[in-house]
């Protein structure tokens, strides 16, 4: 057979990408390609894990029957979701463990508006309409992603934010429709969500250190500025519609160019959350440690008990 | 009237223990030891929540004083919620709440396939859906004793310890008071004959397939069914119903 050179082999990748054809786990693919993808993938599925904690914080307090249901399904969606995204991270050769290891020593990021806190129920609308209504507008482009895997599990993942959007979105309207002291919550939450959820989008493109490459090999398919215009555009409507003020003075609708333009974002609370000091990023890691931990000997067993089953049924065999 | 009276009491008892479980399951959300168990946890939250909210409906409906399901979960003192001690005790490790659930669904498992039969056409269809529900979270629980039990040493030590702590709650599951004699002779309930004894027999045949010892200890400790609870129930009732007590009569 032939001998391949490397810029032949990505010749060829580049030509499938540039094509719109998948890239799958057993074709040849560039190293920082298959690196980026893990990188992103598994800080994709522990977002979805640590984002598990804030919302899990109202489930024993959920308000009524229909309420602690929902929120249930929801979180445990979330785990869903977390779990076809740590298998697409195994389809590149990374190992599972080993990546939720790097998030438990905090070299593997994770989505930085879980390290906000949820201190009301309100929270639970806003979260859903603000947090998963930004993770479609990020998670939408990813269905068109260049590696088949993510693109495919991104299909059913945004299915089901989107019926989180909307189980939020309802939450948060009955509440600005309630009594002032419901229709108060609903302003507090989205004051403290507002910001954070702009952030979720990413630095600015100019800061930005991953855009470029990512955008040529089509793992990212519109820009952190576009993909946080969009955001604003549908979202500031809807809060008029409720009747909730977004908490931002220098908000105005420019009438010339159809979009509405935004006060400054906070960068420095940015990277000091990203950093490590945002008012939760302890909690939610140590709660994913204490999970891993004191799940230890949960594991062993199971493992031991499989080896023995195993054993057992080779000597009657 | 004397019979709403008296189904509504049975029919509540049973939410209640829906109700209760299905809280102290849900804890685990984000917490489990392994995410596939994470989800299995939640999965059976969801199943004792929406049990919870059918018995408590129709609960409602026959007590006939315009409480709903809500107003039965959520705003009732503890004396009057009619769970069994067992399900309301704290979750502990993993293996305590394997152990709890797999007593429970033992149990639950042959009521509902008895109440199948019951002439009450309501209680009867929920038995029916909760029946299919129960036993795969009896499969699940029974696989988990035995894997805990004959795992490695350490889970065996701790599985037969939350074995020997729950065991002394688990003689009221087969409480039986007056209101179980009247629905019985006014055929709204079959009989529950042989309940305990096949009982015994599921949890023994899991328990010696788990390597684990049943305690030889048969102090028994009862109150629940009739309102007297351990200190546990206070305080997930202080949290479950902390958004109705805090902001009373408003619509979520």
């Amino acid at each position: 057979m032939k001998e391949v050179t490397i810029s032949e082999l990505e010749r060829r990748f580049q030509e499938k990408i540039d094509n719109d054809i998948k890239i799958e786990p057993k074709d040849w693919m560039p190293e920082e390609y298959r690196q980026t993808l893990i990188r992103q993938i598994s800080q994709h599925a522990h977002s979805e894990i640590v984002g598990m904690l804030p919302e899990g914080n109202w489930i024993t307090r959920a308000p009524n029957l229909r309420r602690k249901a929902v929120l249930l399904a929801k979180v445990q969606d979330e785990a869903g979701h977390g779990l076809y995204l740590y298998s697409a991270v195994e389809t590149l050769g990374a190992d599972r463990e080993a990546t939720i290891d790097d998030l438990h020593t905090g070299k593997a990021k994770y989505s930085s508006i879980f390290n906000y806190p949820t201190t009301s129920w309100a929270d639970m609308g806003t979260i859903g309409w603000l947090v998963d209504g930004a993770a479609i507008m990020n998670q939408v482009p990813i269905c068109r992603c260049s590696y088949g895997p993510y693109a495919r599990a991104m299909v059913r993942v945004c299915k089901e934010e989107s019926f989180h959007q909307r189980q939020g979105f309802e939450i948060i309207s009955l509440l600005a429709q309630g009594t002032p002291e419901q229709k108060a919550m609903a302003q507090d939450s989205l004051n403290r969500f507002w910001w954070p959820s702009l952030m979720m989008f990413g630095p600015n493109d100019a800061e930005s250190k991953h855009t470029a490459q990512s955008m040529k090999w089509k793992i990212k398919r519109s820009t952190n500025d576009e993909l946080r215009q969009l955001f604003i555009d549908v979202t500031v409507p809807q809060a008029e519609m409720i009747g909730l003020t977004i908490p931002d003075k220098d908000l105005k609708f420019n009438e010339e160019t159809g979009h509405y333009e935004s006060g400054p974002i906070n960068w420095d609370e940015f990277w000091e959350v990203v950093k490590g000091n945002g008012p939760c990023n302890k909690e939610r890691v140590d709660a994913r440690k204490k999970a891993k931990d004191e799940g230890a000997w949960v594991r062993e067993a199971a493992m031991a008990y499989a080896e023995k089953r195993k054993e057992r049924s080779a000597i009657r065999a | 009237m004397e019979k709403n009276t008296d189904l509504f009491e049975y029919v509540l008892r049973m939410g209640d223990d829906s109700l209760i479980l299905g809280h102290r399951i849900s804890e685990w959300c984000g917490h489990g030891p392994i995410l596939e168990e994470d989800i299995a946890l939640t999965n059976m939250s969801l199943d004792l929540i929406g049990q919870a909210t059918n018995l408590l409906e129709y609960a409602g409906e026959l007590e006939g004083k315009g409480r709903d399901g809500d107003a039965l979960a959520f705003l009732r003192y503890d004396r009057e919620y009619k769970n069994l001690l067992l399900v309301e005790q704290t979750n502990g490790d993993f293996g305590k709440t394997i152990m709890r659930q797999f007593f429970f669904d033992a149990y639950r498992k042959l009521l509902f396939e008895r109440l199948i039969k019951s002439t009450d056409i309501q209680l009867s269809a929920i038995a029916d859906k909760s029946l299919k529900e129960t036993k795969y979270h009896l499969k699940h629980t029974s696989e988990w004793v035995i894997r805990l039990g004959d795992g490695t040493e350490e889970s065996h030590n701790r599985i037969q310890e939350s074995l020997d702590a729950l065991w002394k709650y688990t003689a009221e599951l087969f409480f039986a008071n007056e209101v179980d004699s009247k629905l019985l002779a006014a055929g709204i309930i079959p009989s529950m004959e042989g309940l305990q004894e096949d009982w015994n027999e599921i949890v023994s045949s899991v328990l010696e397939e788990a390597t684990l010892t049943i305690p030889t200890n048969n102090w028994k400790q009862e109150g629940g069914r009739i309102g007297r609870h351990t200190e546990h129930l206070g305080l997930l009732l202080a949290e479950m119903q902390y958004m109705q007590r805090a902001y009373p009569n408003m619509k979520w």
